[in-house]
């Protein structure tokens, strides 16, 4: 089993006829995910990557190919019209990769998507992979990954790349690994990824990687205290930023005394989580853990 | 994902915002911009003293670091303009090189009774625009918040609704203001919620808001932030740049479409990935070395642009060390090792490199690296580049 998708995934890419789409969308299928349709207004009928038909709307391909997942590749500015689509064509779980999205679109959107039962994960997201499903539905490389029982929750998509490597060149395997995005408003927050690790029987340890700004991690903190039964490592990035200088993430900013890398750990460490003290102990902490 | 280069940032001076206020039917003192001391001197006697002369530079802490100042009088006025004008304020915002003020905003003093604060941000837990009320204006409400939260109310707005009557009734309440305001609170906060929504601000401050004598809601100092990523849909804002405020070596960056943000340490941080490249600053923290910048070149970047943002690193004097830190995915590391030797040989520089790729053609990138003749120790995991540059700094 994984959280959020598996081998029974039928994935549908948004701006799958633009580089970036194409490019990705050939990236899942080459790793296994079941690629079943691509949508571009204007490009209806054409074929890409030799199988994955193009559809003129999201409630076409939903109708064709019974598509269940929605990967956004299209552009920031484009990107809440996209989302729209896809929750309007009743797609479950939309992934939308796009960096730079207009914060009130994200509010918009998220607003829209709750109200009819649907999953955002991002924006500013690598989207998510479950190696044992050989299922890819982002833009990670699929060759670091090795199937097992890490759970993997991240706000950075490169910083979580990093973590992987270090766990698999310790031969830790992954359940699922999930990036939720860097920025203020997100679809999916740790909590609800820890929820659904916590029930995972496949999961047996999870791995969160947040950083500076918000207070989310401050609400994973609760969370895990309360309700989740197992080890959690957690590794907290921008120790060093100053304050009120955007860290490249939009969400990386601190404002308040809530947003500091420090108020975070010490939320997490009270919690019982284990800290990861630098970027490169995070694959030997998980096997520390282990032994 | 960027699909796109980065490189839209706006920031506006007080005058400006009270301008875009001012369309929404916000009251402003009166008042207008003066750039030199002669139009100082004549805009006084025109508005008729006791006046206000504000510098306009993009940072706070303006008061304190004396960029604000009573004028009771025009020649009063001009010997203030005089002092100020062409001068580099430096206040507890703006680092010790301070900003140039090329601009005054000159207005009518106003006779107050009380002072409050108002702010409207993106709330990340309502998820959507928040407007933020207290009765104590003038001061950092970030400190407000922190000693008397009792003191701070948080409303939030529906993007579908937008602001109610019976948050106006509450606001009022919570001020302690008469009923007879609850009409213009109302008024008032549909104005900021309108300029907020409609202009895609990240902010809309204005602190302190003032009752004036006449029983008149007045933004006494105003300021607007925006969503850079909004700056597509409103193209008529970039008549507000000033280029004279920006941070050089971070306007360069802005041009070259990188991330960058300088800071005060001595270690140049070239990394892919925003986490990533706040994850080595920390690294470098913690073997005693203290970052100089943040810098993330992104994703799909060419050797122009990695050139361009190792140029940026090395005309920071501070720098003494590169430190280089790239998970190749679809950024390629012999891209990566052309644009670095590139900068280098252009600027001519020998600085030490410390060198930790991984992923898309390594190899190649270590082989130009290696034959670039430059000084480069390479790490192939983040704990040996933590190994080497500790050893470097022991």
């Amino acid at each position: 089993m994984s959280i959020f998708v598996n081998n029974k995934t039928r994935l549908l890419v948004q701006g799958i006829t633009g580089r970036e789409g194409g490019f990705h969308a050939e990236q899942c299928l080459t790793y296994g995910t079941n690629v079943v349709a691509g949508v571009t207004p204007g490009k209806g009928g054409h074929i890409v990557a030799g199988k994955i038909p193009v559809f003129e709307s999201v409630h076409q391909a939903v109708n064709e190919t019974g598509a269940n997942v929605s990967l956004i590749f299209v552009p920031a500015p484009f990107a809440q019209d996209a989302m729209l689509e896809a929750v309007d064509a009743g797609i479950e779980l939309i992934i939308c990769i796009a960096e730079g999205v207009p914060i009130l679109d994200s509010a918009k959107t998220l607003n829209f998507i709750s109200k009819q039962g649907a999953r955002l994960l991002g924006p500013n997201c690598p989207g998510i992979i479950s190696p044992a499903e050989r299922c890819k539905v982002g833009i990670m490389p699929g060759y670091i990954h090795l199937p097992g029982t890490v759970g993997v929750v991240s706000r950075s998509g490169t910083l979580s790349y990093e973590a992987v490597s270090q766990l698999t060149a310790l031969d830790i395997g992954q359940s699922t690994c999930v990036g939720i995005g860097g920025d203020p408003l997100i679809g999916t927050d740790f909590v609800d990824v820890l929820k659904l690790f916590n029930q995972d029987p496949e999961t047996e340890l999870i791995v969160l990687i947040g950083e500076i700004g918000g207070n989310m991690e401050q609400d994973a903190a609760r969370y895990i205290k309360e309700y989740v039964t197992k080890p959690v490592a957690a590794f907290i990035a921008g120790a060093t930023a100053p304050t009120g200088k955007r860290m490249g993430h939009a969400g990386a900013i601190i404002t308040g005394s809530d947003g500091t890398a420090a108020e975070k750990k010490s939320a997490l460490e009270t919690a019982g989580v284990v800290i990861i003290p630098s970027p490169g102990e995070i694959g030997i902490t998980v096997k520390n853990m282990i032994d | 994902m960027r699909f796109s280069a980065r490189g839209n940032v706006i920031k506006i001076h007080e005058y400006q915002a009270k301008e875009l206020m001012s369309r929404y039917g916000i009251q402003i003192p009166e008042g207008d911009t003066a750039s030199d001391p002669e139009q100082t001197a004549l805009l006084i006697s025109h508005l008729g003293p006791p006046t206000i002369v504000k510098a306009q530079i993009h940072a706070g802490g303006r008061g304190i670091g004396g960029g604000i100042k009573f004028a009771n009088s025009p020649e009063e006025g001009r010997g203030i303009a005089e002092g100020l004008i062409g001068s580099h304020l430096i206040t507890n915002q703006t680092g010790a090189q301070g900003a140039i003020v090329h601009k005054l905003l000159v207005e009518k003093t106003v006779a107050i009774k009380r002072e409050m604060y108002l702010a409207c941000v993106i709330d990340r837990s309502s998820q959507g625009p928040l407007l933020i009320v207290s009765p104590t204006g003038g001061m950092d409400i970030e400190k407000i918040a922190a000693t008397q939260p009792e003191k701070i109310l948080r409303v939030p707005i529906d993007l579908g609704a937008g602001f109610q009557p019976y948050q106006s009734r509450n606001i009022c309440r919570f001020l302690n203001l008469d009923p007879k305001f609850i009409r213009a609170i109302f008024d008032l906060m549909t104005s900021v919620c309108g300029l907020f929504i409609e202009n895609d601000c990240s902010l809309v401050e204005i602190n302190p808001l003032v009752l004036d004598e006449r029983d008149c809601l007045i933004a006494l100092d105003a300021k607007i932030d925006f969503d850079d990523d909004a700056l597509f849909r409103h193209m008529r804002l970039s008549n507000f740049r000033d280029a004279s405020q920006q941070e050089e070596l971070e306007r360069q960056a802005t041009e070259a479409g990188v991330a960058y943000v300088k800071l005060d340490g001595t270690v140049g941080c070239l990394v892919n990935g925003a986490g990533l490249a706040m994850a080595t600053m920390d690294l470098a923290h913690g073997v005693g070395a203290e970052p100089a910048n943040f810098l993330d070149v992104g994703g799909s970047a060419t050797i122009e642009k990695i050139a361009a943002a190792v140029k940026i690193m090395l005309s920071d004097t501070n720098v003494t060390i590169i430190l280089v830190n790239i998970f190749g995915g679809i950024l390629r590391c012999d891209i990566l090792a052309e644009g670095i030797v590139k900068a280098f040989r252009d600027i001519g520089s020998t600085l030490p490199l410390v060198v930790r790729m991984s992923g898309t053609n390594v190899e190649a990138g270590t082989r130009i690296l290696f034959e670039s003749k430059l000084d480069v120790s390479f790490a192939s995991t983040l704990r040996e580049l933590e190994g080497i540059l500790s050893a470097k700094y022991a």
